[in-house]
């Protein structure tokens, strides 16, 4: 964690509530218990990586922020209340790598305006206001300039970028993105980390973001979430990520290597 | 132009009311089949028309326009896809699969025995091929009615289900009653294919759902286009199907027309190669690193 980035985070615990705070929350699916005692929170600006393995749970633990999913057992409070739809509308969402037809009849734009009231009924009038409003959610992202592009013939990152301004643009106060850098070459994957790690430090959004690979993250992350063996460890990068504590999560031996600023995970001889 | 519109054409009243139903069939499936298309549901499309001709071949033993069959069987094959739908998809292939074959069944002993009643064959072209130069004047308001309701439907819903094509999390996380909305999406479907099973019958039917749609979604970048100009495909292979049709009267064998749903199928088809033979693809510009990548050193 940067100095910079535990300054703003006292500073933010000093006068505001846990923006999100999960509390004990325990998930089972079919039978199998797949998380349990999952605790943590979020405060405003933080951006926080969810990180873990294929298959640990994280996608698990967005939908039940979500409210996609019923947890077995815990809480879910947004600024220190029970979810409700009200509150729902302060999350913004990026679902994982979503495969769109590249027939898909929506330009850039019309996905970004789906972001804006694609939940309600009838059709939206062209107004001045409304194309200002996409056209600043896209700048917000870089992707102004692919707006009238069809979005299933944009590349990989470009679409990444769309989905971004899509949850951008009904302003939240708190952004979930599920594995936004899978599939992605190395300099989307980079450019992806540097838009969320401005919109974090310059518009207050709460980031918290899955990954199976902190490493891209590590300049940016305030705070890691890292799950393993159905529970989670939490707190600064360099706390969380020894090889004393992930070897308690995991339950075997596992070593930490730190390489040229790289973090490498590996299972323990 | 005198030997395409033949002389008393316009004046015809069946002619008329074909052109009349045809265009409120047309521009309904054409609007509901581009999302019909872009939610992957073509094969309920076909579904229900299949399930629709054991209604329609039904109705007319009872003595009912068959329109009313069509339309019942299809809600109700709707219902029934919306029930098997919360099992496992491949439990879902396997059961609407016998249960088509069952409805095929069913329609094939009905227009039999239909044939034993009026002594004509009439019947079995009509519920399988289309009559729209022989509906009746009095199902024409309960028609053109039917069609709008479904437009109505589909068009508050345009948004919604647009959101739940992209992705069905994203709308759910954005409190969409995901399954409701399709639910009432399938019902609007059922209405649709009931039309144009009326208008080319229920054989057919998907083909005018489907074909305006795809075409114009090769064509047409946003939704409002899309719908547009599907609508406006449909339409043309309509219209010009009738008039063609009406000519054909006096094609060989002379004094026998040539059925409606042939022209307009085979229209939709040659509208849809077309945009195979140019495609007016706009590519998005590229970042510029990947420009660099594609353009001549």
């Amino acid at each position: 964690m940067t100095n910079e980035a535990a300054q703003r985070i006292a500073a933010a615990q000093a006068t505001q509530p846990d923006l999100l705070t999960l509390d004990g929350i325990g998930v089972r699916l079919g039978g199998r218990q797949v998380l349990s005692d999952v605790t943590f929170s979020l405060r405003k600006g933080e951006f926080t990586g969810i990180i873990g393995p294929n298959g640990a749970g994280k996608t698990t633990l967005l939908r039940v922020i979500l409210g996609l999913l019923e947890p077995s057992g815990g809480r879910v409070l947004i600024n220190g209340e029970p979810v409700d739809s009200k509150s729902k509308s302060a999350i913004g969402y990026v679902p994982q790598k979503l495969v769109i037809d590249p027939d898909m009849p929506l330009r850039a734009r019309d996905v970004v305006a789906l972001g804006l009231d694609g939940h309600r009924l009838g059709f939206a009038l062209p107004s001045r206001q409304r194309r200002d409003q996409i056209e600043a959610a896209l700048s917000d992202v870089g992707a102004a300039r692919y707006a009238d592009a069809r979005v299933g013939e944009l590349s990989g990152g470009e679409q990444q970028r769309v989905l971004i301004a899509h949850a951008l643009i009904s302003r939240p106060k708190l952004l979930l993105l599920d594995e936004p850098l899978a599939n992605l070459d190395l300099r989307s994957e980079q450019e992806i980390v540097a838009v969320l790690g401005r919109l974090a430090r310059e518009q207050q959004i709460a980031i918290l973001l899955s990954a199976h690979d902190m490493n891209p993250l590590l300049g940016v992350m305030d705070r890691i979430v890292y799950v393993a063996n159905g529970r989670v460890a939490t707190g600064p990068t360099d706390e969380v990520v020894t090889s004393e504590g992930l070897t308690r999560l995991y339950g075997h031996r596992v070593d930490v290597v730190r390489v040229q600023n790289r973090v490498l995970v590996v299972a323990g001889e | 132009m005198h030997y395409l519109f033949e002389p008393g054409l316009f004046a015809s009243g069946p002619v008329r009311t074909a052109l009349l139903v045809g265009a409120v069939v047309a521009v309904t499936s054409g609007v509901i089949g581009v999302f019909t298309v872009i939610r992957g549901q073509s094969f309920a499309g076909h579904s229900l028309a299949d399930v629709a001709t054991t209604g329609g071949s039904g109705a007319f033993l009872v003595g009912l326009n068959q329109f009313w069959g069509f339309l019942a069987a299809g809600i109700a094959a709707a219902a029934l896809m919306e029930g098997i739908g919360v099992q496992r998809r491949r439990g879902r292939d396997v059961a609407t699969g016998v249960v088509l074959g069952a409805a095929l069944g069913a329609a094939a002993l009905f227009l039999y025995l239909g044939t034993l009643h009026t002594s004509t064959t009439g019947a079995s072209f009509t519920v399988l091929f289309g009559s729209i130069f022989v509906i009746s004047p009095d199902t024409v308001p309960a028609l053109i009615a039917s069609g709008i309701i479904a437009l109505v439907v589909v068009a508050l819903l345009t948004r919604v289900l647009l959101l739940s094509s992209l992705s069905s999390d994203l709308a759910r996380a954005k409190g969409v009653p995901v399954r409701i909305v399709g639910m009432v999406y399938l019902a609007a479907l059922a209405v649709s294919v009931s039309l144009a099973a009326v208008a080319i019958g229920a054989v057919l039917s998907t083909a005018l759902l489907i074909g305006p749609s795809a075409t114009a979604l090769r064509v047409s970048k946003s939704p409002g286009w899309a719908m547009a100009v599907s609508a406006l495909t449909g339409v043309a292979a309509t219209w010009i199907g009738i008039v063609l049709a009406y000519d054909s009267y006096y094609w060989p064998p002379h004094g026998h027309g040539w059925p409606v749903s042939f022209f307009v199928v085979t229209l939709v088809l040659i509208g849809y190669l077309l945009t195979y033979v140019k495609r007016p693809r706009r590519l998005a510009p590229r970042s510029p690193h990947e420009g660099a990548e594609c353009s001549p050193a």
